[in-house]
């Protein structure tokens, strides 16, 4: 660990604000207790504070849409993988035109890429991969060779220790309704309150909703202040998304939304 | 003057967890995997020490995430509403309090026992008693020694303990609720004299000057210093609820058929919905506005009406905040304006 700044990044930035090309860099900065945390620098000086290294794993796509961001001008982004992958998404979602922001692609070393066309991140992602954590991958096995009761049990367990701050909604780059249903009181159709009732069926109504649109950056488990690991819901739902439709999430600006599109020549063996 | 300290032994120690067991709920720490928590125990053993601060705070034994108020039944006469009775409330001991976390209940306290005091958050504060114990570590989070507090601080805890190097405590009674819980248990606390309990306390520096926060916050009020700071703020609750003192809530009525029940839940002003009116307006209507609330709320407002803080330097809202907006480090800027 420690703050690798990278000469190639910072001077990209300047430059990009210089020219007006953009109004505002989002990226990250050295944070608190070892700690980066986003960073959103719009004159040339700050520039020096961004940074990238291995702890930068935040998805920060979620910031594109936030109206607190968007009044500060086009921006460009410092952009890993997964963030990479949320931007692709919220574009084939219609969330995001192309040629309005500038992905800074931080992946491969010290290597920076700027990539103004979603054409261009799509070229990107296609040559890179992403890969579950270790401790992730081990933990969706175990699961994966649980019995449904073992699973149903763990699970409620853990939703024990869920607040329902919906931290993990607030984090993911796709929850970008501006009004949730749970904020909808008529009909109430999820339980305000934080009883064992209304978390599981939050997060099974999160999950759901994530089926299909998920682009497995796992930025839900990674807010949870309770340690949830919430992100394998929808991750693990991504798999099955991939054997019943083969297709990958947040790769392609043309991309569908498999739960809630329909083709004529869709598999229908769950009707017989 | 009475020596307040008194000498709780090791083995003492274990034996009367033991005979609390067998009069009333006793919750402690309780290391679950990653988590350490507090959580019923039902022996001594259960209890762990090796902790910077449980991951909840002890608000939720006064202030649960979801309390219900009363329940009620439609028929065709009208509705019956049915009280909740307060007498079911149990009695409770909680073990392991940090410093902060009690400090915490004393300042939530002041929030709930505003004239009309509130009978439920009343009666189980009545019927819990926090035992103090001191901190010999910190973390990067823990500002309380800014703002107050501190690794030794006594107050909102009705029994106060300090472990020394022996494993044998140094034990201190605060208030009557406090007395009363060792009333028959008198003989295991031993008078002693040259007790000293500061060389066990962890050491934590000052962070900032807190002398004129409250003056300076309201000065501060109009400028972006909030609205810089919470740029990256998510706008999520978790500050709010790991808080031992954000006391706001949200009212519900959860119906099935002709019954139901109305509750409390826990609620947040950093959340967009918490002043959203009826016609769409939203007179908090950014995140950074939102922030400055969460700020004035405990650093003015409180102070001014309450005569406490809404803040006892845990440090928890920055340790889980899932991008990193620190509540020390802003009150560190505001102090140098």
């Amino acid at each position: 660990m420690g703050g690798r700044k990278m000469g190639n990044l910072n001077e990209i930035a300047a430059h990009l604000l210089q020219n007006d090309d953009v109004q505002l860099i989002i990226g990250y900065g050295e944070g608190s207790a070892g700690r980066v945390r986003p960073l959103f620098v719009s004159n040339k000086k700050a520039t020096e504070k961004l940074l990238f290294d291995s702890r930068c794993t935040q998805n920060l796509a979620s910031y594109l849409y936030k109206k607190e961001i968007t009044c500060l001008g086009k921006p460009a982004i410092v952009a890993n993988i997964r963030t990479l992958r949320g931007i692709i998404r919220l574009a084939a979602e219609h969330q995001l035109e192309d040629e309005t922001i500038i992905a800074l692609a931080v992946s491969t070393g010290d290597d920076v890429k700027e990539l103004r066309r979603l054409e261009d991140m799509e070229q990107y992602l296609s040559e890179a991969d992403l890969q579950l954590k270790k401790e992730d991958k081990a933990l969706l096995d175990k699961l994966n060779a649980m019995t449904i009761a073992d699973r149903w049990a763990f699970w409620q367990q853990e939703m024990a220790h869920c607040i329902k701050c919906y931290a993990c909604r607030q984090a993911c780059p796709l929850c970008y309704c501006t009004q949730c249903t749970v904020e909808i009181n008529q009909p109430q159709w999820i339980p305000v309150a934080s009883s064992k009732l209304g978390n599981m069926e939050w997060h099974i109504m999160r999950s759901m909703h994530l089926a299909g649109r998920c682009i497995e950056c796992g930025q839900c488990g990674e807010a949870c202040p309770a340690n949830i690991p919430i992100h394998l819901l929808p991750i693990r739902l991504a798999e099955e998304i991939r054997e019943l439709y083969g297709s990958v999430t947040g790769i392609s600006k043309r991309e569908s939304c498999e739960m809630s599109s329909f083709q004529p020549d869709d598999k229908e063996k769950f009707i017989t | 003057m009475k020596n307040p300290f008194k000498l709780l032994r090791k083995a003492l120690y274990t034996q009367w967890i033991e005979k609390l067991l067998s009069t009333q709920q006793v919750y402690g720490p309780v290391q679950q995997g990653k988590r350490v928590n507090y959580r019923r125990i039902a022996s001594p053993a259960e209890l762990t020490d090796d902790f910077i601060i449980p991951e909840n705070s002890v608000k939720s034994f006064v202030f649960p995430r979801i309390e219900k108020l009363f329940s009620f039944t439609g028929n065709k006469e009208g509705v019956s509403i049915e009280d909740k009775n307060l007498e079911a409330i149990p009695y409770k001991v909680i073990l392991g309090v940090r410093p902060c976390d009690a400090y915490g209940i004393l300042n939530l306290g002041a929030i709930f026992g505003w004239n009309p005091a509130d009978p439920i958050f009343s009666k189980r504060l009545e019927r819990t008693t926090f035992i103090g114990s001191a901190c010999n570590k910190t973390d990067d989070y823990c500002f309380c020694s800014s703002i107050g507090g501190g690794p030794g601080n006594t107050q909102g805890s009705d029994i106060f303990l300090t472990k020394m190097e022996t494993g044998d405590y140094i034990a201190e009674i605060i208030t009557p609720k406090g007395e009363t819980l060792i009333a028959s248990d008198l003989e295991l606390f031993e008078e002693a004299t040259g007790l000293e309990k500061e060389k066990y306390l962890a050491v934590l520096p000052r962070r900032f000057d807190d002398s004129h926060m409250e003056e300076k916050i309201n000065v501060v009020f109009d400028t972006p210093i909030f609205d810089e700071y919470a740029l990256r703020c998510l706008g999520c609750s978790a500050c709010a609820y790991v808080c031992p003192v954000c006391g706001c809530f949200d009212i519900q009525d959860e119906t099935r058929g002709g019954k139901g029940q109305r509750i409390r839940c826990w609620d947040s002003c950093g959340s967009k919905l918490f002043t959203l009116h009826t016609s769409g307006h939203n007179p908090r209507n950014t995140q950074g506005v939102r922030w400055r609330q969460r700020l004035m709320h405990k650093f003015s407002y409180m102070p001014e009406r309450l005569g406490v803080r809404g803040c006892v330097g845990c440090g928890r809202c920055s340790r889980h905040c899932p991008v990193d907006m620190n509540i020390s480090e802003q009150l560190s800027l505001i102090s140098e304006c």
